[in-house]
């Protein structure tokens, strides 16, 4: 497949440079011929002025480019100081090198402000802070120019607000540096120029001050879009889940869940904000029945989960009427290796209108699918295709499907527009809205922050593993949510 | 007195059974530490051995033959060449398996040591005529022990003197070698630049491609002293501690050393600590066989000393099942261990 047509990028020395586009309109795999990782078929790069040949990471660097990859490059045991160090140790023994790097390091976190503490195992770091280890790695390398790859992903607003501060520093000091990124108020509140691509090529090159987030938006999809959702006023009814103190551990003995109470009513959506690695996950795996809180109540549409008379597990909190849109589809949604209709099964395939004595009915189960592919729009339209094949808007679209069809009560749903393009995300919202206009409770939980204000009723935040705060949806703001997500409480 | 110098004895045959265990083990180490799991370490050693025993054996008759008796010595360092040489070659078999064409890493260690396992025999039956065996080596052609400065005169003196002469002298080179080696191994792994991408590229093989570093570089450097390693290991056994290659005689040792990485944690002291134990275990094994009289003891006691060496035996593969099962300190391997690295996209 041709990841990259004919594309052609003029960066301006000491500028932030935005590339802004829809996931899969190649604007990584722009990147990583940049940075050597893939070789362009065609094409040259110069640096100013003069042809470089960058055929590896090794020739990138030479060459003055740093990159910090969106799942960063480091080596979790070792030590800030040893990851900085590592493919620049400055000869044999580290001896020398550490001497030199401790001196560098120390220098460039004073110009800065890119604090760090260089003798830390890495792994026990704060994101943010191995993303300041991502760009110290790349300027003790000599980068004069500096990639970032969809920077604020995994940070919090406020985060992500130190990235910035750090960003213009740099450039104040003449280094050059591209931001790639799919979100639009990034690319208004920090660049000077703004490259567009879609489908692998640019479509538009425009200078930041004489654009808007609509135009842009537009370029992108190359359509109208509506950055918000079109959805009226929530009638929530009677409570249908409802947990009490729920406390959970993980398999190490980690508590990941403290004291988690929560209602959601008929006719809403509750939207769980936070960062991810807080505790959303237990509590959606502890919902849908496959982890055994350690303590706390549960009931779901009338039913008492986990400390009842009834055994629960996922198969029974389903035939109660809960559905399970789970987090990673591909992990948990389906199995990559199935066809789409057996995908679209998964956990019903014991009902009596696929379940024959002994052999599923494989017809049945085929015209199932293509009806759902219809009715929500999965191209291609071919339920004998194997799951793996389908692009992740589709993929999700499938499970989305199979989720709704049997008209649930309560909607589990986690991250349910990750990596998707503004078409898809666009449709699955819209799905979202019109189930809890039919009077159903549903519960969201998204690290996207927009996401959570565009949908939510009500917004509870979680921090480490507890409830930060509730704050219904019209009083919510970023600066709000933000402080909530940060551990900052509620002031 | 006597008590002391029975326990000399077992730490003496301790450090002789622990030589190949700590060899293999810090070889498995720079494999493993390099993502590069190594189940072959048995039959690299197997390898090692009869190759060993075969050239140093082929080597002294042709110096005898020319009548050149005083340079016999030199036919154990053939030996030990050979050894590394083939040992290394079936390293870098493991390695372009797994490195190039992304082979399972486990599949391809099992085919070395039944390979290996089947090979030796056969070479040696169509070679030596012995059934497997090598002929008996010369003396020369073996590695002997080294009698430190002294050892004589102070073998005398309590303790002290015991411990100098039994203990540490009086070992052939290859003990001090494998010794040497774990210390050695502990500076490359921490102090060097070789050392800090081995252990970056087991753990994020990604990290070390983007800083322009080559991965399959760095696995195929750790898989060659990883083979050589156990080139040594396999010399030891045949023209070291033994005179000659018997029929799979590393006897699950790879395995063992194995267990003692993982014990270790995949860390140089540690696992030399755990060779150690394991070691002991097996020292003391073979002192407790037969050191009864056993026609005055119950039937009881009786069965429980015939069973207790093959307890002994069982038991380091016991503590790594403990071990990997939580109950005893928990063990992590590096992440990127046993998986091939294909760039992403």
């Amino acid at each position: 497949m041709q990841a990259n047509r004919d594309v052609s990028v003029e960066v301006v020395k000491g500028s932030i440079h935005g590339i802004i586009g829809e996931n899969g309109a190649g604007k990584s795999t722009l990147m990583s011929i940049l940075y050597g990782f893939y070789r362009a078929d065609s094409g040259s790069v110069e640096i100013d002025g003069r042809t470089a040949a960058i055929h590896s990471p090794g020739d990138a660097i030479a060459a003055g480019i740093g990159m910090v990859h969106q799942h960063f490059m480091l080596v979790e045991p070792l030590t800030v100081l040893e990851n900085v160090l590592l493919g620049a140790e400055g000869g044999p023994l580290l001896r020398d090198g550490v001497r030199q790097a401790r001196d560098d390091l120390d220098r460039l976190e004073r110009d800065y402000g890119l604090e760090v503490d260089v003798d830390a195992a890495v792994g026990g770091l704060p994101v943010g802070i191995q993303q300041r280890v991502e760009i110290l790695k790349a300027l003790y390398r000599g980068a004069e120019t500096l990639i970032l790859d969809e920077p604020t992903g995994v940070l919090t607003p406020q985060e992500a607000t130190d990235l910035f501060r750090i960003l213009a520093a740099l450039k104040k000091q003449g280094r050059t540096i591209i931001l790639i990124t799919h979100k639009l108020r990034e690319i208004m509140a920090i660049t000077e120029q703004v490259t567009v691509m879609r489908r692998g090529s640019v479509v538009a090159d425009v200078r930041t001050a004489d654009t808007s987030r609509e135009h842009l938006a537009e370029l992108m999809v190359g359509r109208k879009v509506l950055l918000r959702v079109d959805k009226g006023a929530a009638q929530p009814g009677e409570v249908l889940l409802e947990a009490r103190n729920l406390e959970a551990v993980d398999d190490t003995g980690v508590r990941r869940l403290k004291d988690v109470s929560l209602t959601v009513r008929r006719g809403e959506i509750l939207g769980i904000a936070g960062v991810a690695g807080n505790g959303q996950s237990e509590l959606l795996e502890v919902l849908c029945g496959i982890r055994k809180p350690a303590s706390g109540e549960l009931e779901v549409n009338g039913h008492v989960l986990w400390s009842g008379q009834e055994r629960t597990d996922a198969r029974r909190v389903r035939r109660i009427g809960l559905a399970h849109i789970p987090e990673d589809r591909q992990r948990m949604g389906l199995v990559t290796a199935f066809t789409a209709g057996e995908s679209s099964i998964l956990g019903y395939q014991g009902d009596a209108a696929f379940n024959g004595p002994i052999l599923l009915h494989r017809r049945r189960v085929v015209s199932a699918c293509q009806r759902q592919m219809h009715e929500y729009d999965v191209r291609p339209p071919d339920p004998l295709l194997l799951s793996s094949g389908f692009s992740g808007g589709n993929q999700q679209k499938i499970i989305v499907a199979r989720e709704l069809d049997r008209d649930p009560e309560v909607l589990l749903i986690g991250q349910p527009t990750r990596g998707l393009d503004i078409g898809a995300i666009e449709s699955i919202h819209r799905r979202i809205i019109e189930l809890r206009d039919r009077g159903k409770a549903i519960l969201l939980v998204s690290v996207e922050l927009d996401e959570i204000l565009s949908l939510s009723d009500r917004i509870a935040v979680m921090f480490d593993g507890a409830v930060a705060g509730e704050v219904a949806a019209e009083d919510a703001t970023e600066q709000l949510l933000g402080g909530l997500m940060a551990g900052l409480g509620n002031n | 007195m006597e008590q002391f110098g029975f326990f000399i004895l077992l730490l003496d045959a301790t450090l002789r059974v622990s030589v190949p265990l700590v060899l293999a083990a810090i070889a498995g180490l720079f494999s493993e530490r390099s993502g590069i799991v190594d189940i072959g370490l048995e039959g690299k050693m197997l390898g090692g051995a009869f190759a060993a025993a075969a050239a140093s054996y082929v080597c002294s008759e042709r110096l005898a033959a020319a009548g050149l008796e005083g340079l016999l010595p030199a036919a154990a360092w053939v030996g030990l060449a050979a050894a590394v040489s083939w040992s290394v070659l079936l390293a870098l078999l493991h390695g372009v398996a797994s490195i190039r064409y992304h082979g399972n890493q486990i599949v391809s260690g099992v085919a070395i040591n039944i390979l290996m396992s089947g090979l030796t025999v056969l070479l040696g039956i169509a070679w030596f005529s012995q059934g497997g065996r090598t002929p008996q080596l010369p003396p020369g052609g073996r590695f002997r022990p080294v009698v430190w400065p002294g050892a004589e005169a102070v073998a005398e003196v309590p303790i002290l003197g015991h411990l100098y002469s039994e203990l540490l002298s009086g070992h052939n080179v290859l003990v001090y070698l494998a010794f040497l080696a774990v210390p050695l191994a502990f500076w490359v792994v921490y102090r060097t630049r070789f050392g800090l991408r081995l252990r970056a590229v087991g753990e994020n093989p990604e990290a070390v491609d983007t800083a322009g570093i080559s991965v399959a570089g760095m696995r195929y450097r750790a898989v060659i002293v990883c083979g050589a390693l156990c080139g040594v290991a396999g010399a030891y056994l045949s023209t070291a501690q033994s005179a000659a290659f018997i029929k799979d005689m590393t006897a699950g040792k790879g395995f063992i050393a194995l267990a003692a990485l993982v014990f270790g944690k995949w860390r140089p002291v540690p696992t030399l600590l755990a060779c150690l134990l394991f070691g002991f275990l097996d020292a003391v094994a073979a002192r407790l066989q037969g050191s009864f009289d056993l026609e005055a003891t119950t039937p009881l006691v009786r069965a429980l000393v015939d069973a207790a060496p093959f307890v002994i035996e069982a038991l380091p593969y016991a503590l790594v099942v403990l071990l990997l099962a939580g109950f005893v300190g928990r063990a992590i391997a590096p992440k990127a261990s046993g998986i091939p690295y294909v760039k992403s996209g």
